[in-house]
């Protein structure tokens, strides 16, 4: 049984994009803002912090989750992946760069939340159709886009296209 | 975002989670994902939070007797894809899909929707259409005595919802389910759920303070030439009410429409 008292930092120790990382945290603390203002992983946006928005979808043990509704505290032992850990040393992974090519993002806000959501749709049905992408995407709003180039970036990579 | 400062236990054991509740403003954390846009919006200010995640043996989807046991630990997103559910309750599973969104789905569980008691969410008023025994920590609630009303159950401070059983529907029964929402994966406006088997069953869910069963609506409900005639005693029989998203007009109108959809759905399906 883990106990951790109110008010006081407690330590955190996860994997985070294949490393391990570690920090302290109050128990109140939302992971959103430990991964951006304790380990400096920025990729991770914030914006409605109450789970409607999307911006900060990342994976937790493989599933996409909003990092608005978790506590730093609950990672223990977790997989975190957040958008740092999806390009390789060659550049972009395949759908970032399928973003790219279609004009999938302008202001590039929601777009992190996005990729970690097709990232976990791509992996679990990769031949998801049309329907099944937007399905996906009511999840994360985007007021720049209107959608066309991002359901265009997945489609190229679900082989749709 | 600063959610209000609270204690957090993360028990190995139910036991020591049913300890923890006792005597303190504690609530328990499962998915998190009510709770915690009600922490964030300090709509709530617990002093203890218990989360149960770490608790085993919560998480799985087994036969019963031809129907299913559920742990209540068990995610949306396990429900929606499980074979099991698709093949015995597609009810369940068709409902599944207008629960929030993806990300929502992979952390929310089917104990934490049932105990919130959301009047508009989808799993309450499935429990009430399935029949669903809710096993607790203490005692099994029959789903018609679980809820309460808006955000209320009947379930005690210290008292923990375990497993929820669906017992098997008749073989042949049909089955319908219509959701309104202005966006895929928002709250109901209202919605409704039907199956015509042994017996008919209709559930309105988001028309009332609770999810509730149309007894009048299904006590007239004969064939095929019945549905626009039950349709209207559905509507007659809910009191839904006003608010930014919709007029109580306007959702009483749609438990006519959805009833009528779903009935013919039912009908259809039925053999």
């Amino acid at each position: 049984m883990r106990y951790l008292e109110a008010g006081k930092r407690h330590s955190v120790r996860f994997t985070l994009n294949g490393r391990s990382v570690e920090g302290e945290a109050e128990p109140r603390l939302l992971l959103s803002d430990f991964l951006r203002h304790h380990l400096g992983a920025f990729g991770t946006h914030v914006g409605c912090e109450h789970g409607s928005c999307g911006a900060c979808t990342i994976r937790v043990d493989g599933k996409a989750v909003r990092a608005c509704l978790l506590y730093a505290v609950q990672m223990d032992g977790r997989v975190v992946e957040t958008v740092e850990g999806l390009a390789n040393p060659d550049g972009l992974d395949a759908l970032q760069a399928a973003l790219q090519k279609h004009h999938g993002l302008q202001c590039g806000f929601c777009t992190p939340g996005i990729l970690m959501s097709l990232s976990q749709l791509h992996d679990e049905e990769p031949k998801a159709d049309e329907a099944r992408i937007r399905d996906v995407l009511s999840g994360h709003i985007c007021r720049c886009t209107g959608y066309h180039g991002i359901v265009q970036a997945a489609l190229e990579v679900f082989g749709k296209s | 975002m600063k959610p209000p400062a609270f204690e957090y236990l993360a028990p190995a054991t139910l036991e020591e989670a049913v300890a923890a509740l006792g005597g303190e403003d504690a609530k328990i954390l499962a998915g998190g994902q009510s709770l915690v846009p009600m922490l964030n919006f300090r709509l709530l200010a617990p002093s203890l939070l218990v989360d149960i995640t770490r608790i085993p043996g919560l998480d799985y989807i087994e036969d019963w007797d031809g129907g299913l046991r559920i742990g209540a630990l068990t995610r949306h997103h396990t429900l929606e894809t499980s074979p099991l559910v698709r093949e015995r309750f597609p009810v369940l599973h068709a409902a599944m899909a207008h629960v929030a969104h993806l990300a929502i789905r992979n952390r929310g569980t089917i104990g934490g929707s049932l105990c919130h008691g959301d009047p508009a969410a989808e799993l309450p008023g499935l429990a009430l259409l399935l029949d669903a025994q809710l096993r607790t920590t203490q005692r099994t609630i029959p789903a018609t005595d679980f809820f309460e009303g808006t955000l209320a159950t009947a379930l005690a401070e210290d008292e923990i919802l375990t497993e929820i059983l669906l017992p098997a529907l008749p073989p042949g029964t049909g089955w319908g389910f219509e959701e309104f929402a202005r966006r895929s994966g928002d709250f109901a406006l209202t919605a409704v759920a039907a199956t015509i088997g042994a017996e008919v069953r209709i559930v309105a869910i988001g028309a009332n303070e609770k999810p509730i069963r149309l007894a009048k609506a299904e006590g007239l409900f004969s064939d095929q030439s019945s549905i626009d005639a039950v349709a209207a005693a559905a509507q007659d029989e809910v009191s839904p009410d006003s608010d930014l998203h919709a007029s109580a007009d306007y959702r009483r109108h749609l438990v006519g429409v959805l009833a009528r959809r779903a009935l013919k759905s039912a009908w259809e399906g039925a053999s």
